[in-house]
């Protein structure tokens, strides 16, 4: 259970982090806001209060890993990272311009802290396996997170990595579901439906959890939950907003990719730092 | 007749010998694992072989997380499966990222026989050479199989290898050194120059040059193991020495060997040249024999382009 001061100082910095990635998309006027919107909030969770990393070491062998296999949200991770002092925070401005280390989808060759190049949805739990059974095979206890998309989820080699976790044992494989409801093309009621989410994946033999993705406190009480257990692989599927904190894209279809010019961008930050003032009063 | 080794049984032992000394390598197989041969891996080193089930795509990705994290991953299936079902991943997780993941497409060609045209890549090794730095090999007896296996796993970065899984003739003496990249001249020869490529084919270019012989025509044969990089000097020096090339390959004549070797010339010492291969068909059941003939990928198809071609460098 986070405490209360714990509690706003993870607020504080999910604001920064959701204020720092509008600003990076906003400076370059398109990007994936929905997506990244929606992960701003487990992105700061597992940074900020639970992955073992070291920024001046970011290939430490026992630290724990990320696969971001919805690799469009990358400008959210790059926030965090560069927060967190894997590259200087001016490299945020760079995003997807030519010749930058911040390109639009994940890049483990490029980016410091990026541990799995990711974009061609369906790939990364697989390669979140393999990476677990390296550790395993190392003796080496850290967790592997991956974090996949709803519509992501349409691809058949996520249930083909579904039955291989199991099958393999992987307890220290805690993924999640970023699940905003909406893929690019509209909603996924109306696009391909994934329901029931949760029984497909407890069906599979997984932990399965359900948790609201912009709730802090029950973030870390479903992470929490999953460290425990010792002989499946986990999954936290998050009920989140797709374009979560910029309140004319909130849930909407068109907001997978969109334009937003810096002015914007700065007033909704503008916004948000607000709010938080207004909350600390 | 010359001394056979089955080449699974060879692939098997050096994957083992290579584990023996060093823990990185580990294995991979989507139930396929009785076709690939490597069960007396996965009895030495059960904790490093994962079986995948059938789920070719998510094995090219396990191995990509098991390259991300320092594993030498063998991952193998027969080469249909390998470059149609796995290339986005084998292109993206592991090539792109820069990762060392050694695939392996076995039953290549002709060699898929009796599982048919459905199980017969033709292509495999023409989609593989459009990725940026991959190395494409395929070993042509139990020796340079063995070798090339070993250049493979100390390569840093992804390779594609196609494995005739078969009985082989040994064409090479035990201590015969092999380098990825690096052509063999099987045989001199100064009429024209025989490139092959893979088991089939160099045993079929072989008989070939004896057959050329008995009418008077002297030719070279190259054991063109890797497809990519060419061996560009090797082509070239026998260009020069020759003035006549046929190449010869199980396999479309689009975008493997053939177009390898084809590029190479036309940019740098145009040369006659003509290509035995498949030439735009789809796979069939049937023999290895019978498909031989049926595809034109016989000695008497690669004399008879020999002497056209000896005819165009004359014209």
């Amino acid at each position: 259970m986070l405490d209360k001061e714990t509690q706003k100082v993870l607020t504080d910095k999910a604001n920064q982090i959701r204020a720092l990635t509008l600003d990076a998309i906003g400076y370059l006027g398109v990007g994936h806001v929905g997506g990244c919107m929606s992960l701003v909030e487990v992105l700061t969770m597992l940074y900020y209060r639970h992955m073992n990393i070291d920024p001046k070491d970011p290939r430490k062998r026992d630290r724990d890993q990320l696969v971001l296999s919805k690799g469009h949200a990358g400008p959210t991770l790059y926030s965090v990272l560069a927060d967190k002092g894997f590259f200087p925070e001016g490299w945020l401005h760079t995003l997807n311009q030519g010749g930058t280390r911040l390109p639009s989808h994940c890049d483990r060759n490029l980016t410091p802290g990026i541990d799995m190049t990711t974009g061609s949805l369906g790939q990364g739990l697989s390669a979140g396996i393999g990476i677990a059974l390296a550790n395993r095979l190392d003796g080496i206890e850290s967790t592997v997170f991956v974090i996949i998309g709803d519509g992501e989820t349409n691809e058949g080699q996520v249930w083909e990595a579904a039955q291989a976790a199991v099958q393999f044992k992987l307890n220290h494989l805690m993924a999640f579901t970023d699940y905003n409801k909406l893929q690019l093309d509209g909603f996924m009621t109306d696009i391909m439906n994934i329901e029931d989410l949760v029984a497909k994946w407890q069906s599979f033999g997984w932990f399965v959890q359900r948790v609201n993705g912009h709730d802090l406190c029950q973030l870390d009480e479903a992470i929490e939950s999953s460290k425990q257990e010792a002989n499946r692989p986990s999954m936290i599927i998050l009920d989140t907003i797709k374009g979560k904190g910029v309140p004319f894209a909130e849930n909407l279809p068109s907001n997978h990719n969109m334009k937003l010019d810096h002015a914007t961008a700065l007033k909704i930050i503008a916004d948000i730092q607000a709010g938080k003032e207004a909350n600390n009063e | 007749m010359s001394e056979q080794r089955e080449m699974r049984a060879v692939y098997c032992e050096t994957l083992c010998q290579l584990a023996e000394g060093d823990p990185r390598i580990v294995l991979l197989e989507a139930d396929l694992m009785r076709a690939s041969g490597t069960q007396a891996f996965k009895d030495r080193f059960p904790e490093r072989t994962f079986n995948v089930g059938v789920a070719e795509a998510n094995m090219v990705g396990i191995a990509s997380g098991l390259s991300a994290t320092g594993k030498i991953p063998f991952a193998n299936t027969f080469a249909s499966f390998a470059a149609r079902r796995t290339f986005d991943q084998f292109f993206l997780s592991a090539n792109y990222a820069r990762l060392n993941v050694k695939l392996v497409g076995t039953d290549p060609g002709v060699t898929a026989a009796l599982n048919g045209g459905t199980h017969m890549a033709f292509e495999d090794a023409g989609i593989m050479r459009t990725i940026p730095n991959l190395v494409i090999f395929e070993p042509s007896d139990p020796v340079s199989l063995r070798e090339l296996v070993k250049a493979a796993a100390a390569h840093q970065g992804c390779t594609y290898m196609r494995l005739h899984r078969s009985l082989s003739n040994v064409l090479y003496s035990e201590d015969e050194p092999f380098e990825l990249g690096k052509g063999k001249l099987l045989k001199p020869g100064s009429d024209v120059a025989l490139f092959a490529v893979g088991a089939v084919m160099i045993n079929e270019a072989l008989k070939a040059a004896d057959l050329l012989k008995i009418d008077g025509i002297s030719a070279a044969v190259v054991d063109m193991h890797t497809i990519k990089p060419i061996d560009r000097d090797l082509i070239l020096q026998l260009a020069q020495s020759c003035g006549a090339i046929v190449t010869c390959e199980n396999h479309q004549i689009t975008n493997g060997l053939g177009s390898a070797v084809a590029e190479v010339l036309a940019e740098e010492l145009p040369t006659p040249m003509l290509r035995v291969g498949v030439k735009d068909l789809f796979g069939e059941v049937g023999s290895v024999e019978y498909l031989k003939e049926r595809f034109g990928l016989t000695a008497d198809a690669i004399c008879s382009h020999a002497k056209r071609v000896i005819n165009l460098k004359k014209s």
